[in-house]
């Protein structure tokens, strides 16, 4: 997914524990979210849901899921 | 009855704002989520009623997931439902993601009043909430308030005896979702706005390239305000104040003194040619204040200054991002910067923050490399004022030295310890700017908090050398300890007394090395030394706290090893 782009969460893979946190902080099956940025060397990713900013590990943005409108 | 009443919400929505305005109790807050690790309690009437308040740290669901949000949720389990009041604090300008928590709130029960925050920034964002409809869904009393000026409070205040438990069913995460989108839907308004120049700013922080270009600029900036704004207070006016004003009188008294006996050694100490000389006499009256607040206060206080600016305005998260990538290969993630550079305030507060990282490993890396390659204010400002004089070249070099430990001993624990690091996943607040008053009231409260703290220890602790000196009780402790303090270090025997000191306070600790005359590279390794080795006995006692006893052993040797090698590598490696 490129910077700038937007896409719908289609689905979280991942352990109960991270789904929960991934989910109680906005991102969930549905939600529509916006890449900003990502940093080299399997670096943190920056992304927009709602009106919040959320960076996560370059791990954990790879269970995100999406499907690119 | 209302017995009584906690605070709670998602992180950095400005709980802790509301607390203060509430209880009238002052508690830190800034512009990160994790501010708040433990909980405060202050009172407040209700009616004629003396209700209990508790802040609570930032979570976001009752599920808890680091050791701060286990604190919120705990707290919450074991109080009586009928007997408390939650005050759901949510950040208006972001109410959707806020919402999640709210309504697991009246799921479970609880009696809720909701406390829309920060509505100035919302209105200013173009968000708008229809208070009175967002009441009716979820029928509970629903208040906007603006905490930082004080708008809206009272009305909270007003509000919270009308509340009555909710009781719902429980829904599943998914449910909840599509619940809160169709509240969303019908409360809430967005004016499309352009792009603000702040919100260029923001995003510009968070890209690779104009991310790091920033940090470096924010950095740089930051260390030459420090600088200057430390330096003028040294020369403009805590300087004249000892030299001019009360030396002078020292002096008057010292030679009205008949018999130089005890009293004169313990209060003003020796007279170096003939004079008091405030680095070297070592007497409560001399050395002990100038140490205090004619060398490390005026630090303290430039220090604080920018880095409560920094903490306000919402950089630090961004910085986060930045280190990522780097505090991964030490076994930590980037929120770590953030404990770390409250640690270069004073370990205490840095080692408690690292209460916002998720797992026990984490906090037991993050504790450990604060407290062997992170000094505090009181110690650099000691390290600037003896060792700049021998020019910037070996106040670097500590530097170094401590950066240099920090990688080297993270990759060791990283590779070593059992278990992994977990990932990062920060929310990134938006930027702020705190109305000065704000800023200023939290500089005060954190300068008196170092006075209350510091200055007694300061004073006692000279006096306690001075006993021990005068009647030489140190003579066994420098004797035993000659042949790894000399044969090692390449010290003079007597800096042992400093070395023992530094469990105390760390700047008295250096203040006993400026009568020793040691030579640029003795003061470098005995500088490098008081930061590594052990951290000063307020700092153990935290780390005894958050660590417990076993990790506190492992993490004591790691220190006590990691100074022997490192004084013993300094005084053969360096040849002038």
């Amino acid at each position: 997914m490129a910077p700038g782009k937007k896409a719908k969460v289609s689905e979280l893979s991942g352990g109960f524990a991270l789904k929960h946190r991934l989910m109680s902080m906005g991102i969930y099956p549905g939600k529509e979210i916006t890449k900003l940025s990502h940093f080299a060397l399997r670096g943190p990713v920056m992304i927009k849901v709602g009106r919040g900013t959320i960076a996560l590990g370059h791990s954990m943005a790879g269970k995100i899921i999406v499907e690119i409108e | 009855m209302i017995k009584k009443i906690f605070l709670i919400g998602n992180p950095n929505v400005g709980k802790s704002v509301v607390f203060s305005r509430l209880t009238g109790v002052q508690v830190f807050s800034s512009n990160y989520p994790g501010t708040t690790v433990g909980f405060a309690k202050g009172y407040l009437m209700v009616g004629n009623e003396k209700v209990e308040v508790v802040d609570l740290p930032g979570t976001y669901s009752l599920e808890p997931s680091t050791k701060a949000e286990e604190v919120a949720t705990s707290l919450l389990r074991e109080s009586v439902k009928e007997e408390s009041v939650i005050i759901n604090i949510i950040d208006a300008t972001n109410l959707e993601r806020n919402l999640f928590l709210t309504l697991q709130l009246i799921e479970e029960g609880y009696s809720v009043v909701i406390c829309l925050n920060m509505c100035d920034d919302a209105a200013h964002r173009g968000v708008d909430i229809n208070t009175s409809s967002l009441e009716n869904i979820l029928g509970v009393p629903v208040i906007s308030t603006c905490a930082v000026t004080g708008v809206g409070i009272k009305l909270l205040i007003e509000r919270i005896k009308e509340v009555t438990p909710g009781a719902k069913n429980k829904l599943g995460h998914q449910e909840r979702w599509v619940e809160i989108g169709k509240i969303i839907e019908s409360v809430q308004k967005l004016n499309h706005r352009h792009h603000t120049f702040r919100e260029l700013l923001e995003d510009a922080s968070v890209r690779p390239l104009s991310g790091l270009l920033m940090s470096i600029a924010v950095i740089y900036a930051s260390f030459k305000v420090v600088r200057f704004i430390g330096e003028n207070i040294i020369t403009k006016i805590t300087d004249p104040i000892f030299f001019d004003l009360y030396r002078p009188l020292l002096e008057r008294l010292s030679s009205s003194w008949q018999e130089k006996g005890f009293w004169f050694h313990l209060l003003i100490g020796d007279l170096i040619n003939g004079k008091i000389d405030f680095k070297q006499s070592l007497g409560v009256l001399t050395t002990a204040p100038y140490i205090e607040f004619g060398m490390v206060l005026p630090y303290v206080i430039s220090f604080y200054f920018v880095l409560s600016l920094l903490e306000d305005i919402g950089y630090l998260p961004r910085l986060a991002i930045l280190l990522d990538n780097l505090l991964h290969r030490l076994g930590l993630h980037g929120f770590a910067i953030i404990p770390v550079l409250l640690g270069f305030g004073c370990n205490v507060p840095g080692i408690l923050a690292t209460r916002a990282l998720e797992s026990k490993r984490e906090r037991f890396i993050a504790s450990t490399l604060i407290s062997i390659g992170v000094p505090c204010v009181p110690l650099q400002a000691m390290i600037f004022g003896l060792l700049g004089a021998f020019g910037g070249f070996y106040v670097g070099g500590v530097y170094l030295v401590l950066f240099s430990l920090l990688l080297i001993i993270g990759v060791i624990m990283n590779r070593t310890l059992k278990g992994y690091s977990p990932e990062f996943l920060l929310e990134i607040p938006p930027y702020r700017f705190p109305p000065l008053a704000v800023l200023g009231k939290k500089l005060y409260f954190r300068i008196r908090g170092f006075i209350i703290e510091a200055v007694p220890i300061v004073l006692i602790g000279v006096a306690v050398i001075n006993i021990l000196i005068y009647f030489r009780l140190f003579d066994f402790i420098t004797s035993i300890s000659a042949p790894v303090i000399k044969g090692l270090f390449g010290l003079p025997k007597e800096a042992v007394v400093a070395l023992v000191i530094g469990f105390f306070r760390k700047d008295v600790a250096v203040g006993m090395l400026m009568p020793l005359g040691l030579s640029a590279k003795q003061l470098f390794i005995s500088a490098t030394l008081l930061a590594i080795s052990f951290p000063c006995i307020a700092t153990f006692v935290v780390l005894l706290k958050e660590l417990g006893v076993r990790d506190l052993i492992k993490s004591t040797l790691i220190m006590v090893f990691t100074s022997l090698i490192i004084g013993t590598l300094l005084n053969f490696a360096i040849i002038r």
